[in-house]
Protein backbone atom coordinates (compact mmCIF):
# COMPACT_ATOMS: atom_id res chain seq x y z
CA UNK A 1 0.00 0.00 0.00
CA UNK A 2 2.40 2.48 0.93
CA UNK A 3 4.81 1.86 -2.20
CA UNK A 4 1.14 2.37 -4.05
CA UNK A 5 1.02 5.59 -2.46
CA UNK A 6 4.42 6.96 -3.60
CA UNK A 7 4.23 5.70 -6.83
CA UNK A 8 0.70 7.42 -7.49
CA UNK A 9 1.84 10.48 -5.96
CA UNK A 10 4.21 11.20 -8.10
CA UNK A 11 2.63 10.03 -11.35
CA UNK A 12 -0.50 12.78 -10.47
CA UNK A 13 2.16 15.02 -9.44
CA UNK A 14 3.82 14.48 -12.53
CA UNK A 15 0.34 14.95 -14.43
CA UNK A 16 -0.45 18.07 -12.73
CA UNK A 17 2.69 19.74 -13.94
CA UNK A 18 2.40 18.64 -17.48
CA UNK A 19 -1.44 19.84 -17.53
CA UNK A 20 -0.85 23.12 -16.22
CA UNK A 21 2.27 23.61 -18.43
CA UNK A 22 1.75 22.10 -21.46
CA UNK A 23 -1.94 20.19 -21.83
CA UNK A 24 -4.24 23.50 -20.39
CA UNK A 25 -2.85 25.43 -23.76
CA UNK A 26 -3.34 22.24 -26.21
CA UNK A 27 -6.36 22.97 -28.65
CA UNK A 28 -7.26 20.42 -30.59
CA UNK A 29 -10.07 20.26 -33.08
CA UNK A 30 -11.68 22.69 -30.48
CA UNK A 31 -11.31 20.49 -27.53
CA UNK A 32 -9.00 20.69 -24.60
CA UNK A 33 -7.37 17.45 -23.23
CA UNK A 34 -7.24 17.17 -19.69
CA UNK A 35 -4.27 14.68 -18.81
CA UNK A 36 -4.86 14.92 -15.36
CA UNK A 37 -8.75 14.19 -15.27
CA UNK A 38 -7.57 10.80 -17.46
CA UNK A 39 -4.88 10.25 -15.12
CA UNK A 40 -6.92 10.58 -12.06
CA UNK A 41 -9.31 8.31 -13.61
CA UNK A 42 -6.80 5.11 -14.21
CA UNK A 43 -5.76 5.01 -10.91
CA UNK A 44 -8.86 5.72 -9.37
CA UNK A 45 -10.38 2.28 -11.25
CA UNK A 46 -7.26 0.30 -10.30
CA UNK A 47 -7.39 1.38 -6.86
CA UNK A 48 -11.05 2.05 -5.65
CA UNK A 49 -13.41 4.65 -4.24
CA UNK A 50 -11.38 6.05 -1.50
CA UNK A 51 -8.07 5.99 -3.09
CA UNK A 52 -9.52 8.28 -5.69
CA UNK A 53 -11.01 10.22 -3.70
CA UNK A 54 -8.01 10.90 -1.75
CA UNK A 55 -5.95 11.21 -5.15
CA UNK A 56 -8.13 13.41 -6.65
CA UNK A 57 -8.30 15.75 -3.68
CA UNK A 58 -4.89 15.81 -3.55
CA UNK A 59 -4.19 16.32 -7.24
CA UNK A 60 -7.19 19.42 -7.71
CA UNK A 61 -5.22 20.99 -4.57
CA UNK A 62 -2.39 21.10 -6.07
CA UNK A 63 -3.55 21.81 -9.41
CA UNK A 64 -5.04 25.10 -7.78
CA UNK A 65 -2.24 26.21 -5.66
CA UNK A 66 -0.34 26.27 -9.27
CA UNK A 67 -2.02 28.92 -11.11
CA UNK A 68 -3.60 31.23 -8.65
CA UNK A 69 -6.84 29.04 -8.92
CA UNK A 70 -9.87 29.11 -6.28
CA UNK A 71 -8.54 27.10 -4.02
CA UNK A 72 -10.31 23.89 -3.30
CA UNK A 73 -12.19 24.50 -6.77
CA UNK A 74 -10.27 21.11 -8.40
CA UNK A 75 -10.00 19.66 -5.60
CA UNK A 76 -13.96 19.29 -5.06
CA UNK A 77 -14.35 18.23 -8.45
CA UNK A 78 -11.19 15.65 -8.75
CA UNK A 79 -12.21 14.20 -5.28
CA UNK A 80 -15.86 13.29 -6.78
CA UNK A 81 -14.83 12.24 -9.95
CA UNK A 82 -12.01 9.88 -8.18
CA UNK A 83 -14.90 8.43 -5.62
CA UNK A 84 -17.27 7.81 -8.50
CA UNK A 85 -14.50 6.19 -10.73
CA UNK A 86 -13.65 4.44 -7.91
CA UNK A 87 -16.77 3.12 -7.07
CA UNK A 88 -17.43 2.02 -10.32
CA UNK A 89 -14.35 0.48 -10.98
CA UNK A 90 -15.16 -1.72 -7.59
CA UNK A 91 -18.34 -2.68 -8.70
CA UNK A 92 -20.03 -2.76 -12.05
CA UNK A 93 -16.56 -1.67 -13.89
CA UNK A 94 -14.92 -4.58 -12.32
CA UNK A 95 -12.94 -6.38 -14.57
CA UNK A 96 -14.78 -4.59 -17.75
CA UNK A 97 -12.27 -4.05 -20.24
CA UNK A 98 -14.43 -1.10 -21.28
CA UNK A 99 -14.48 0.51 -18.25
CA UNK A 100 -11.85 2.98 -18.61
CA UNK A 101 -12.97 4.32 -21.70
CA UNK A 102 -16.02 4.31 -20.51
CA UNK A 103 -15.65 5.99 -17.50
CA UNK A 104 -13.39 8.94 -18.53
CA UNK A 105 -15.96 9.63 -21.50
CA UNK A 106 -18.74 10.34 -18.71
CA UNK A 107 -16.11 11.53 -16.37
CA UNK A 108 -15.00 13.83 -18.92
CA UNK A 109 -18.81 15.49 -19.77
CA UNK A 110 -20.31 15.22 -16.34
CA UNK A 111 -16.99 17.09 -15.15
CA UNK A 112 -17.22 19.95 -17.47
CA UNK A 113 -20.62 20.56 -16.69
CA UNK A 114 -19.91 20.32 -13.10
CA UNK A 115 -16.67 22.94 -13.33
CA UNK A 116 -19.14 25.00 -15.52
CA UNK A 117 -22.33 24.79 -12.88
CA UNK A 118 -19.40 26.10 -9.77
CA UNK A 119 -18.06 28.70 -12.04
CA UNK A 120 -21.56 30.44 -12.31
CA UNK A 121 -21.98 29.94 -8.70
CA UNK A 122 -18.84 31.46 -7.85
CA UNK A 123 -19.66 34.27 -10.07
CA UNK A 124 -16.71 33.81 -12.48
CA UNK A 125 -16.87 33.36 -16.42
CA UNK A 126 -18.89 30.44 -16.97
CA UNK A 127 -19.13 30.12 -21.44
CA UNK A 128 -21.84 27.28 -21.87
CA UNK A 129 -22.03 27.75 -25.27
CA UNK A 130 -18.05 27.48 -25.66
CA UNK A 131 -18.05 24.51 -23.13
CA UNK A 132 -21.09 22.23 -25.07
CA UNK A 133 -19.31 23.04 -28.19
CA UNK A 134 -15.41 21.81 -27.25
CA UNK A 135 -17.40 18.99 -25.31
CA UNK A 136 -17.11 16.22 -28.23
CA UNK A 137 -13.61 16.74 -28.54
CA UNK A 138 -12.60 17.12 -25.70
CA UNK A 139 -14.27 13.73 -24.77
CA UNK A 140 -12.46 12.42 -28.44
CA UNK A 141 -8.85 13.58 -26.76
CA UNK A 142 -9.30 12.15 -23.30
CA UNK A 143 -10.29 8.92 -24.70
CA UNK A 144 -7.39 8.67 -27.11
CA UNK A 145 -5.50 9.84 -24.00
CA UNK A 146 -7.17 7.47 -21.55
CA UNK A 147 -5.43 4.39 -23.55
CA UNK A 148 -1.79 4.99 -23.33
CA UNK A 149 -2.27 6.46 -19.99
CA UNK A 150 -4.37 3.30 -18.37
CA UNK A 151 -1.64 0.92 -20.05
CA UNK A 152 1.04 2.79 -18.44
CA UNK A 153 -0.59 3.25 -14.73
CA UNK A 154 -1.94 -0.42 -15.27
CA UNK A 155 1.86 -1.74 -15.42
CA UNK A 156 2.51 0.66 -12.42
CA UNK A 157 0.07 0.25 -10.41
CA UNK A 158 -1.22 -3.66 -11.05
CA UNK A 159 -4.33 -4.28 -10.80
CA UNK A 160 -5.55 -5.52 -7.29
CA UNK A 161 -7.12 -8.79 -6.63
CA UNK A 162 -10.57 -7.96 -5.31
CA UNK A 163 -12.22 -10.27 -2.61
CA UNK A 164 -14.91 -12.63 -3.54
CA UNK A 165 -17.98 -11.12 -2.35
CA UNK A 166 -19.17 -12.41 1.22
CA UNK A 167 -22.58 -14.23 0.38
CA UNK A 168 -25.01 -15.69 2.93
CA UNK A 169 -27.97 -18.14 2.19
CA UNK A 170 -30.79 -17.07 3.73
CA UNK A 171 -32.50 -19.60 5.49
CA UNK B 1 -37.58 -43.30 8.73
CA UNK B 2 -40.70 -42.03 6.69
CA UNK B 3 -40.90 -38.58 5.56
CA UNK B 4 -43.66 -36.97 6.92
CA UNK B 5 -43.00 -33.45 6.51
CA UNK B 6 -45.45 -31.84 3.73
CA UNK B 7 -45.00 -28.38 1.52
CA UNK B 8 -47.58 -26.91 3.57
CA UNK B 9 -46.27 -28.15 6.90
CA UNK B 10 -42.74 -26.18 6.58
CA UNK B 11 -44.34 -23.06 5.47
CA UNK B 12 -47.02 -22.90 8.26
CA UNK B 13 -44.55 -22.90 10.55
CA UNK B 14 -44.26 -21.09 12.95
CA UNK B 15 -40.98 -21.82 13.88
CA UNK B 16 -38.66 -18.14 14.59
CA UNK B 17 -36.14 -17.73 11.70
CA UNK B 18 -33.01 -15.75 13.39
CA UNK B 19 -32.78 -12.32 12.17
CA UNK B 20 -29.80 -11.87 9.13
CA UNK B 21 -27.13 -10.22 11.23
CA UNK B 22 -25.20 -7.51 8.76
CA UNK B 23 -21.48 -8.02 7.08
CA UNK B 24 -19.40 -6.05 9.65
CA UNK B 25 -16.81 -5.84 7.57
CA UNK B 26 -19.03 -4.49 4.46
CA UNK B 27 -20.59 -2.11 6.87
CA UNK B 28 -17.68 -0.75 8.41
CA UNK B 29 -16.04 -0.47 5.12
CA UNK B 30 -19.11 1.55 3.57
CA UNK B 31 -19.07 4.14 6.33
CA UNK B 32 -15.37 4.53 6.09
CA UNK B 33 -16.05 5.46 2.42
CA UNK B 34 -18.55 7.72 2.65
CA UNK B 35 -16.78 9.29 5.88
CA UNK B 36 -13.73 10.09 3.46
CA UNK B 37 -15.34 11.27 0.77
CA UNK B 38 -17.92 13.47 2.76
CA UNK B 39 -14.82 14.89 4.94
CA UNK B 40 -13.09 15.83 1.54
CA UNK B 41 -15.98 17.59 0.11
CA UNK B 42 -16.50 19.26 2.84
CA UNK B 43 -12.98 20.80 3.17
CA UNK B 44 -13.14 21.36 -0.45
CA UNK B 45 -16.41 23.72 -0.08
CA UNK B 46 -14.66 25.17 3.36
CA UNK B 47 -11.20 25.58 1.43
CA UNK B 48 -13.37 27.11 -1.81
CA UNK B 49 -15.36 29.47 0.80
CA UNK B 50 -12.17 30.82 2.48
CA UNK B 51 -9.87 31.41 -0.79
CA UNK B 52 -13.06 33.04 -2.39
CA UNK B 53 -13.83 35.66 0.48
CA UNK B 54 -10.20 36.40 1.71
CA UNK B 55 -7.92 39.26 0.26
CA UNK B 56 -5.10 38.53 -1.43
CA UNK B 57 -2.90 38.70 1.78
CA UNK B 58 -4.86 35.79 3.82
CA UNK B 59 -3.17 33.07 5.35
CA UNK B 60 -4.65 30.88 1.77
CA UNK B 61 -2.69 33.03 0.04
CA UNK B 62 0.54 32.01 1.79
CA UNK B 63 -0.24 28.51 1.60
CA UNK B 64 -1.00 28.58 -2.43
CA UNK B 65 2.17 30.77 -2.93
CA UNK B 66 4.53 28.09 -1.08
CA UNK B 67 2.86 25.74 -3.41
CA UNK B 68 2.99 28.01 -6.28
CA UNK B 69 6.94 28.30 -5.41
CA UNK B 70 7.26 24.43 -5.33
CA UNK B 71 5.50 23.83 -8.52
CA UNK B 72 7.18 26.75 -10.39
CA UNK B 73 11.00 24.86 -11.14
CA UNK B 74 8.84 21.53 -12.35
CA UNK B 75 6.95 23.71 -14.52
CA UNK B 76 9.61 25.36 -16.25
CA UNK B 77 11.29 22.50 -16.84
CA UNK B 78 8.07 20.53 -18.41
CA UNK B 79 8.06 23.95 -20.26
CA UNK B 80 11.80 23.83 -21.65
CA UNK B 81 11.30 20.04 -22.59
CA UNK B 82 7.88 20.81 -24.72
CA UNK B 83 9.32 23.78 -26.51
CA UNK B 84 10.88 22.15 -29.11
CA UNK B 85 7.69 20.39 -29.86
CA UNK B 86 5.95 23.38 -29.64
CA UNK B 87 7.73 25.14 -31.93
CA UNK B 88 8.06 22.48 -34.93
CA UNK B 89 4.15 21.98 -34.57
CA UNK B 90 4.14 25.64 -34.63
CA UNK B 91 6.59 25.63 -37.44
CA UNK B 92 4.68 23.23 -39.87
CA UNK B 93 0.38 25.18 -38.72
CA UNK B 94 2.21 28.01 -40.02
CA UNK B 95 3.27 26.97 -43.61
CA UNK B 96 -0.31 26.39 -44.03
CA UNK B 97 -1.07 30.03 -43.56
CA UNK B 98 2.72 31.24 -45.02
CA UNK B 99 1.93 32.45 -48.77
CA UNK B 100 -1.56 34.43 -47.76
CA UNK B 101 0.12 36.21 -44.88
CA UNK B 102 3.30 36.59 -46.96
CA UNK B 103 1.02 39.04 -49.18
CA UNK B 104 -0.58 40.89 -46.19
CA UNK B 105 2.71 41.49 -44.27
CA UNK B 106 4.15 43.03 -47.85
CA UNK B 107 1.03 45.50 -48.32
CA UNK B 108 1.29 46.44 -44.71
CA UNK B 109 5.69 47.04 -44.79
CA UNK B 110 4.72 49.19 -47.66
CA UNK B 111 2.04 51.60 -45.83
CA UNK B 112 3.84 50.93 -42.51
CA UNK B 113 7.32 52.18 -44.07
CA UNK B 114 5.29 55.66 -45.41
CA UNK B 115 3.37 55.83 -42.05
CA UNK B 116 6.67 55.69 -40.17
CA UNK B 117 8.74 58.55 -42.57
CA UNK B 118 5.93 61.01 -41.51
CA UNK B 119 5.51 59.53 -37.59
CA UNK B 120 9.61 60.37 -37.53
CA UNK B 121 9.03 63.86 -38.18
CA UNK B 122 5.60 64.38 -36.33
CA UNK B 123 7.65 62.39 -33.55
CA UNK B 124 10.46 65.62 -33.51
CA UNK B 125 8.10 68.22 -33.71
CA UNK B 126 6.11 67.01 -30.87
CA UNK B 127 9.03 66.64 -28.72
CA UNK B 128 10.39 70.27 -29.66
CA UNK B 129 6.83 71.57 -28.75
CA UNK B 130 6.55 69.70 -25.13
CA UNK B 131 10.01 71.30 -24.07
CA UNK B 132 8.66 74.63 -25.00
CA UNK B 133 5.41 73.90 -22.86
CA UNK B 134 7.23 72.85 -20.26
CA UNK B 135 4.47 69.36 -20.48
CA UNK B 136 4.05 67.53 -17.33
CA UNK B 137 3.11 63.87 -18.88
CA UNK B 138 2.20 60.21 -17.27
CA UNK B 139 4.84 57.83 -18.43
CA UNK B 140 5.01 56.97 -21.82
CA UNK B 141 5.44 53.82 -23.54
CA UNK B 142 7.90 52.81 -24.37
CA UNK B 143 10.67 55.22 -23.02
CA UNK B 144 9.51 55.76 -19.22
CA UNK B 145 9.36 51.65 -18.82
CA UNK B 146 11.82 49.20 -17.91
CA UNK B 147 11.24 45.51 -19.53
CA UNK B 148 11.56 42.72 -17.13
CA UNK B 149 11.19 39.58 -19.79
CA UNK B 150 9.94 36.42 -18.38
CA UNK B 151 8.65 32.94 -19.63
CA UNK B 152 4.96 31.50 -19.43
CA UNK B 153 5.33 28.57 -17.13
CA UNK B 154 1.59 27.67 -17.10
CA UNK B 155 -2.04 27.86 -18.23
CA UNK B 156 -5.49 28.27 -15.84
CA UNK B 157 -7.80 26.27 -17.57
CA UNK B 158 -9.97 26.36 -20.66
CA UNK B 159 -12.41 28.69 -19.18
CA UNK B 160 -10.14 31.75 -18.53
CA UNK B 161 -7.79 33.24 -20.60
CA UNK B 162 -5.01 33.96 -17.30
CA UNK B 163 -1.23 32.25 -17.81
CA UNK B 164 1.25 32.47 -14.98
CA UNK B 165 4.69 33.83 -15.30
CA UNK B 166 7.78 32.93 -14.34
CA UNK B 167 8.82 36.45 -12.72
CA UNK B 168 6.62 38.23 -9.18
CA UNK B 169 7.42 41.10 -7.07
CA UNK B 170 10.82 40.23 -6.45
CA UNK B 171 11.57 41.42 -9.80
CA UNK B 172 9.44 44.58 -9.18
CA UNK B 173 6.04 43.31 -10.61
CA UNK B 174 3.45 44.86 -9.21
CA UNK B 175 -0.67 43.76 -9.43
CA UNK B 176 -2.05 45.82 -12.58
CA UNK B 177 1.98 45.66 -13.92
CA UNK B 178 1.05 45.80 -17.71
CA UNK B 179 2.32 43.04 -20.04
CA UNK B 180 3.28 42.65 -23.19
CA UNK B 181 4.84 41.44 -26.30
CA UNK B 182 7.10 42.86 -29.55
CA UNK B 183 3.70 42.35 -31.39
CA UNK B 184 1.75 43.91 -29.41
CA UNK B 185 -0.87 44.20 -25.59
CA UNK B 186 -0.87 40.93 -23.68
CA UNK B 187 -2.82 42.17 -20.37
CA UNK B 188 -2.26 43.18 -17.26
CA UNK B 189 -1.01 41.06 -13.76
CA UNK B 190 -3.80 40.39 -11.46
CA UNK B 191 -2.10 38.31 -9.16
CA UNK B 192 1.56 38.10 -7.58
CA UNK B 193 3.93 36.14 -5.18
CA UNK B 194 7.75 36.34 -4.92
CA UNK B 195 8.69 34.39 -8.06
CA UNK B 196 5.17 34.31 -9.93
CA UNK B 197 2.39 36.06 -11.19
CA UNK B 198 -0.67 35.17 -12.49
CA UNK B 199 -1.60 37.77 -16.00
CA UNK B 200 -5.07 38.35 -16.99
CA UNK B 201 -5.27 38.09 -20.83
CA UNK B 202 -6.83 41.01 -22.67
CA UNK B 203 -8.84 38.26 -24.27
CA UNK B 204 -10.60 37.19 -21.03
CA UNK B 205 -14.03 37.88 -20.17
CA UNK B 206 -13.19 40.31 -17.35
CA UNK B 207 -10.93 42.43 -19.54
CA UNK B 208 -11.36 45.69 -21.10
CA UNK B 209 -8.78 48.13 -22.64
CA UNK B 210 -9.41 51.87 -23.52
CA UNK B 211 -8.18 52.10 -26.85
CA UNK B 212 -8.15 54.63 -29.82
CA UNK B 213 -7.94 53.90 -33.25
CA UNK B 214 -4.13 55.18 -34.63
CA UNK B 215 -6.20 56.75 -37.96
CA UNK B 216 -9.19 58.20 -36.65
CA UNK B 217 -8.87 58.98 -33.12
CA UNK B 218 -11.87 57.16 -32.09
CA UNK B 219 -12.34 56.03 -28.68
CA UNK B 220 -13.71 52.80 -27.51
CA UNK B 221 -13.06 50.12 -25.38
CA UNK B 222 -11.62 46.68 -26.39
CA UNK B 223 -12.89 43.82 -24.90
CA UNK B 224 -13.51 40.16 -25.33
CA UNK B 225 -16.44 39.41 -28.73
CA UNK B 226 -18.47 36.40 -29.45
CA UNK B 227 -15.80 33.63 -30.23
CA UNK B 228 -12.83 31.75 -28.50
CA UNK B 229 -10.06 34.52 -28.46
CA UNK B 230 -11.76 37.03 -31.12
CA UNK B 231 -11.97 41.00 -29.93
CA UNK B 232 -14.16 43.99 -30.09
CA UNK B 233 -14.18 47.51 -29.86
CA UNK B 234 -17.23 48.69 -28.18
CA UNK B 235 -18.57 52.27 -27.22
CA UNK B 236 -17.25 53.71 -30.48
CA UNK B 237 -19.54 56.04 -31.63
CA UNK B 238 -21.66 56.02 -34.82
CA UNK B 239 -20.22 59.45 -36.06
CA UNK B 240 -16.86 58.51 -35.82
CA UNK B 241 -14.76 56.94 -38.38
CA UNK B 242 -13.01 53.61 -38.76
CA UNK B 243 -11.99 51.40 -41.47
CA UNK B 244 -10.63 48.17 -42.08
CA UNK B 245 -7.27 47.84 -41.58
CA UNK B 246 -6.86 50.65 -39.28
CA UNK B 247 -4.79 50.10 -36.05
CA UNK B 248 -5.71 50.08 -32.59
CA UNK B 249 -3.60 51.02 -29.83
CA UNK B 250 -3.73 51.49 -26.11
CA UNK B 251 -5.51 55.37 -25.41
CA UNK B 252 -4.21 55.48 -21.75
CA UNK B 253 -6.11 57.44 -19.33
CA UNK B 254 -9.01 59.40 -20.80
CA UNK B 255 -11.55 59.74 -17.48
CA UNK B 256 -10.08 60.67 -14.52
CA UNK B 257 -12.14 58.68 -12.77
CA UNK B 258 -11.16 55.35 -14.39
CA UNK B 259 -7.63 55.50 -14.75
CA UNK B 260 -6.29 53.15 -17.44
CA UNK B 261 -3.56 50.04 -16.20
CA UNK B 262 -1.87 50.37 -19.70
CA UNK B 263 0.31 53.52 -21.14
CA UNK B 264 -0.90 55.08 -24.36
CA UNK B 265 0.20 53.46 -27.92
CA UNK B 266 0.99 50.13 -27.24
CA UNK B 267 -0.23 48.23 -30.58
CA UNK B 268 -3.41 46.21 -30.16
CA UNK B 269 -4.44 44.60 -33.33
CA UNK B 270 -5.95 45.97 -36.36
CA UNK B 271 -9.80 46.05 -37.63
CA UNK B 272 -10.95 43.02 -39.57
CA UNK B 273 -14.50 44.64 -39.87
CA UNK B 274 -16.48 47.85 -38.92
CA UNK B 275 -20.06 48.32 -39.44
CA UNK B 276 -23.43 49.47 -38.02
CA UNK B 277 -26.62 48.91 -37.54
CA UNK B 278 -29.83 50.92 -37.08
CA UNK B 279 -30.47 50.07 -34.10
CA UNK B 280 -27.40 49.54 -31.71
CA UNK B 281 -25.98 52.57 -30.31
CA UNK B 282 -22.60 52.19 -31.23
CA UNK B 283 -20.30 50.76 -34.17
CA UNK B 284 -19.61 46.86 -34.62
CA UNK B 285 -16.30 46.61 -34.71
CA UNK B 286 -14.24 43.33 -34.91
CA UNK B 287 -10.55 43.89 -34.30
CA UNK B 288 -7.72 40.78 -34.84
CA UNK B 289 -5.05 41.30 -31.89
CA UNK B 290 -1.39 41.15 -33.15
CA UNK B 291 -0.35 38.81 -30.54
CA UNK B 292 -0.96 35.52 -31.43
CA UNK B 293 -2.14 34.47 -27.80
CA UNK B 294 -2.42 30.59 -29.19
CA UNK B 295 1.20 30.22 -29.18
CA UNK B 296 2.60 32.76 -26.17
CA UNK B 297 5.66 31.66 -24.61
CA UNK B 298 7.44 34.71 -23.19
CA UNK B 299 6.11 38.09 -22.32
CA UNK B 300 7.78 41.52 -21.04
CA UNK B 301 5.97 42.90 -17.82
CA UNK B 302 6.70 46.84 -18.56
CA UNK B 303 7.78 48.37 -14.89
CA UNK B 304 8.01 51.98 -14.43
CA UNK B 305 9.42 54.13 -11.15
CA UNK B 306 7.43 57.14 -12.42
CA UNK B 307 4.28 57.72 -10.66
CA UNK B 308 1.03 57.25 -12.74
CA UNK B 309 -1.23 59.87 -11.74
CA UNK B 310 -4.51 59.21 -9.56
CA UNK B 311 -7.61 61.49 -9.70
CA UNK B 312 -7.66 63.97 -6.62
Amino acid sequence: MPADVAKATGLLFFAVVLQLSIMANVTILGGHPNFLLVTLVCVALLRGAVFGAVAGFWAGLLADTGVFGTLGFTALLLTVAGYWTGRYGETTGRDRAHAPVLSIAMITILYQIAALVLRFMLGQNAPAGAIFEGLPPTVLLNVLLTLPVYAFTRRLLRPREWAPREVRLLG
Amino acid sequence: MPRNRSVSAVLGSSVPRPRPEPFPSRNRSALRRRGVVVGLVVLSLILITISFRESSTGPLSGVQAAGATVLRPFEVAAERVARPFRDVYGYFAGLVHVKRENGRLKAEVNQLRQQAELGQSARAQNARLRDQLHFVDSPLFPSDYSAVNTRIIGWRSEFDDQVVIAAGRDHGIRQETPVVTSDGLVGSVTQVIGDSALVTLITDQSSAVQARDQNSGAFGLVRHGQGQGSLIVDRVTKDKQVTVGDVIVTAGTRSSKYPSLFPAGIPIGWVTSAGQSDTAPYKQIQIQPYVDFTSLDAVTALITSKKIPKAP
